[in-house]
């Protein structure tokens, strides 16, 4: 197929399908005047039954924490998938050794003061995952974009050295596995898997929740290995780069 | 009005896929399938809008407090999972493509090799 006869026909299909999708968005309710009832319970009962100030939150990690189990899931198997579609790669070609980039010293160390105020912010978010806007997932990724800096700002090797394969990879599998245990425990307390256990705490603490704040702690530690994974592997796969040293 | 937000994620839906469509690159393919799926929490989250509310939280505003529905906002957070996910995988494939084939213009990629 030619590319002017591919870009005609998609001219003509698109047409078709911009139709039939404001031909569909038109049954929707009106801009601002949404009032399906699940979502309205559960603002009226996330407070006073679970202690969570944060709706979403209480969404994800405990009326619908077994969808976030497949989520985690998801996230684990991609991961598990670029590892091996790269890995493979990489066995064959078998590169050189790879030589560091140089950074000039103030970029250096703005850096560094960079990667330790979103350190401190990742953790705010993951901490604060039930009370304010946050949590495990945006704060995973957060914690994850400390690592990468450390690549920008420094070389390859210390990020590497701050992350070393057995540890991440020891993260990955905690963070996802210990979600999965999480609900187990449910069960073993006598309700269902996932089910939300106590003790709750006093709404917009810290400790407030009952089991939201762990699943959240699993969740903020597979998202920021998961990154860190994928950081490795798409580094490692940089051309060694010579005469730069 | 009232129903511009909806025919906003329409238009950046089929915008993402004419850049698929055209793409010359498949890095750039990736970001075209990225804007593609960004459409769809424009349109979740502007299906959960509700007049004059504000964010699900109740940390600083009284619990009764008029807010926008939590349940699109939880799954606009699993849309974006899955679409890294995926620009991840995609990504990983076009080195892979990069590495046999040489090239990463998908239009090069026409005749099958055995």
């Amino acid at each position: 197929m030619t590319r002017q006869l591919r870009i005609g026909l998609f001219a003509l299909s698109a047409a078709g399908l911009t139709a039939l999708l404001l031909w569909s968005v038109a049954g929707l309710p009106a801009f601002g005047h949404y009032h399906e009832r699940y979502g309205t319970l559960l603002k009226k009962v996330a407070v006073s039954e679970r202690h969570t100030t944060n709706v979403v939150t209480a969404t994800v990690f405990d009326y619908r924490g077994f969808d976030t189990l497949g989520e985690e899931f998801i996230l684990f198997a991609a991961v598990v998938g670029v590892a091996l579609l790269l890995r493979e790669v990489r066995e064959e070609g078998g590169h050189a050794r790879r030589r560091d980039r140089l950074v000039s010293d103030p970029v250096g160390l703005v850096g560094i003061g960079f990667c330790a105020a979103l350190l401190l912010i990742g953790l705010y978010v993951v901490a604060h995952g039930a009370i304010t806007p946050g949590g495990g997932f945006q704060g995973g990724v957060v914690l994850a974009g400390a690592f990468a800096l450390i690549y920008l700002a420094g070389d390859y090797r210390s990020f590497r050295a701050l992350t070393p394969q057995p540890a991440v990879d020891f993260a990955e599998g905690l963070g996802a596995g210990g979600y999965a245990v999480i609900g187990v425990v449910s069960m073993v307390l006598g309700s269902a898997y996932l089910h939300n256990f106590g003790p709750f705490g006093t709404a917009g603490t810290l400790a407030s929740g009952g089991s939201v704040p762990m699943l959240n702690l699993a969740t903020a530690v597979e998202v920021t290995a998961a990154f860190v994974l994928l950081f490795t592997e798409f580094l490692q796969e940089l051309p060694a780069r010579s005469g730069e040293s | 009005m009232s129903y511009l937000p909806y025919a906003l994620a329409v238009w950046i839906f089929v915008v993402g896929l004419y850049g698929v469509v055209t793409s010359r690159n498949f890095v750039h393919l990736v970001v075209c399938l990225a804007v593609t799926q960004s459409s769809t929490y424009v349109l979740l989250l502007a299906i959960g809008y509700v007049d004059r509310g504000t964010a699900p939280v109740f940390a600083d505003v009284p619990t009764g407090t008029r807010a926008v529905d939590p349940v699109v906002q939880a799954l606009t957070l699993t849309d974006i999972v899955v679409s890294v996910t995926v620009a991840a995988l995609l990504l990983a494939l076009a080195i892979q493509v990069q590495r046999r084939n040489g090239t990463m213009n998908p239009d090069e990629l026409n005749e099958l090799r055995g």
